[in-house]
């Protein structure tokens, strides 16, 4: 590096840039609060800001931004579920994650390369059958393939009619793809910011303060804060505060564990996942193999990791791609996933009347962080849920009314 | 691997037991409201601590019960679900059925 270069980073004329500005002093009180700095915290906050002109917003996170799940995720973007509503909702968000990189002037490093699930058993073949014409009738590009077009997608899979769970064909979704999940907590954690949004790191939200059904503010390790509406956007520990609002959630909160190999040269372009494998991957710009995804078999609020899924995960894989079984594991990690019985997430209203829930994302929502931005934004704005919402209430529980999402969620991402 | 004791079988893998959900009392169907049963099957306490909770032991199809934390990760103590239930359950016939 020149010499001469230097001179720029002591000079007062280039400061350097801060993304985020540091914590100041909380205020007495805001007009919106929104607990948990994750992907979905901060799309909700910058949707508020920019499009529903609420800047006095701050966003309480106990960790920092983008540490919990947004930091584990393993990036699949898609929008191939099974029930309308789903395919609708998920499909808004792939076209959001399209401009992201335009609309918050930050690389997201979108690549949309496509998803391949392959199916081992004819119950899967009908699922894949179902699943691809509701896709097509809500216009997400999802087809059947066989195994000659399985091979011209992905040569390097193994489709060895003797193998274990033979492959026999599969649902190719041309939408699918990844996003760089730090970009898209930073991305809109940085223009929230400079619509004069707060963001207060390691600020843990310890109880929450209620009179008449209404929230009047939180108390936290920094103080009590007041405030006209509150949201929750906290993943695996949902319950927990929900609980101090005194509401209580269809949710279970188990590890979900993930890994990457040493970086390779490119020979996998698609995402290739198959459900009864438990087992999806995908390469990234850099090389690197990410496999996903383990969900412990029992409830645990613990970020550990364990030999024998790790174990389990890398058989899968080797089963699919044999050869990768001399290539090293780079890192592992695991993520607390808010689990719901039926897969789909938990929007909207909850029993208080400016309390509102943006949880049960389990193993599936970086896909969804800008449309529930956006729509948790509108809910707030407006007092309301919006239509596309609405089967995700929490109230759905009580009327049966459930969203099944399982055959299209489980381990497929 | 992690090793749970079995009341019956004593120390296995933990890969050989089922969890089988938290220990709640089921309320009287026939007395019950459609809206206090949704709550009994979909809600969860999902309690950040000591839980207790059926287990079962696949091999044997033997079910347990069995506290543990679901912060550290540990395993406290596993008995026989006789010690909680000592008598059987009756439930009054379903009121439509009378
Ligand atoms: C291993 C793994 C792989 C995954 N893969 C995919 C995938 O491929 N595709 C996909 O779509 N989804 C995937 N997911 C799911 C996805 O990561 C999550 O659904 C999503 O990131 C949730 O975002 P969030 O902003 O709601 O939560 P988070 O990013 O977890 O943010 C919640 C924040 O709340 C904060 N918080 C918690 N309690 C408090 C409190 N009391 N006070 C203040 N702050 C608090 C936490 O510190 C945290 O930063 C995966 C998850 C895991 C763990």
């Amino acid at each position: 590096m020149p010499w001469g270069l230097l001179k720029y980073g002591f000079s007062k004329k280039y400061p350097a840039r801060q993304d985020i500005p540091p914590n100041k002093e909380l205020k007495n009180s805001y007009d919106v609060i929104i607990i948990g700095g994750g992907g979905h915290g901060a799309a909700i906050a910058y949707h508020l800001a920019r499009y529903h002109g609420i800047t006095n917003v701050a966003v309480l996170d106990k960790g920092y931004i983008g540490g919990g799940n947004t930091a584990r995720n393993t990036a699949v973007i898609r929008s191939n579920y099974i029930t309308p509503e789903s395919v609708d909702f998920y499909k808004e968000s792939v076209e959001l994650y399209k401009q992201l990189s335009n609309e918050l002037g930050y690389n997201m490093l979108y690549s949309q390369r496509g998803q391949l699930t392959l199916a081992h058993s004819d119950a899967s073949m009908r699922t894949f059958r179902l699943r691809a014409e509701v896709n097509k009738q809500c216009g997400v590009r999802s087809e059947m393939v066989d195994r000659e077009q399985i091979r011209e997608l992905v040569p390097c899979l193994n489709l060895d009619k003797n193998a274990r769970y033979p492959i026999i064909g599969g649902l190719w979704h041309k939408d699918g793809g990844t996003a760089r999940h730090d970009s898209v907590a930073w991305g809109y954690a940085m223009r929230a910011s400079q619509l004069g949004v707060e963001f207060h790191q390691r600020t843990e939200v310890t109880d929450i303060k209620q009179s008449n059904g209404r929230v009047t503010g939180v108390v936290t390790n920094r103080g009590t804060v007041n405030c006209k509406d509150v949201v929750q956007a906290v993943a695996g520990m949902s319950t927990i505060v929900a609980k101090m609002a005194g509401i209580q959630l269809p949710i279970r909160t188990f590890p979900l564990q993930a890994m990457v190999t040493q970086p390779l040269k490119p020979f996998v372009d698609p995402l290739v996942s198959s459900a009864a494998l438990h087992c999806y991957i995908s390469q990234t710009a850099r090389g690197e193999i990410v496999i996903g995804g383990g969900s412990d078999p029992y409830e645990l609020y613990s970020t550990r990791s364990s030999l024998d899924l790790k174990e389990g995960l890398i058989g899968h894989l080797l089963e699919m791609f044999p050869f990768l079984s001399e290539v090293k594991l780079l890192r592992q990690w695991t993520g607390m996933t808010d689990m719901t019985p039926d897969y789909s997430p938990i929007m909207g209203e909850t029993p208080l009347q400016n309390y509102w829930i943006d949880g049960g994302w389990g193993t599936w929502g970086f896909k969804a962080t800008p449309i529930a931005g956006k729509r948790m934004a509108e809910t707030v704005a407006r007092g309301r849920a919006p239509d596309q919402i609405r089967p995700f209430s929490l109230s759905r529980f009580r009327t049966y009314h459930l969203s099944n999402e399982a055959g299209a969620t489980a381990a497929s991402h | 691997m992690k090793i749970m004791h079995c009341p019956l079988n004593g120390p296995r893998n933990i890969s050989e037991f089922a969890p089988g959900g938290e220990v709640t009392r089921m309320p009287e169907p026939s007395l019950t409201s459609d809206e206090a049963w949704a709550d009994y099957i979909w809600m969860h306490n999902n309690h950040a601590g000591v839980v207790t909770e059926w287990w079962c032991h696949v091999p044997t199809s033997y079910w347990f019960i069995a506290e543990r934390n679901t912060i550290t990760d540990e395993i406290i103590r596993t008995y026989p679900a006789s010690q909680l239930y000592t008598e059987r359950m009756n439930f009054e016939q379903n009121a439509e059925n009378k």
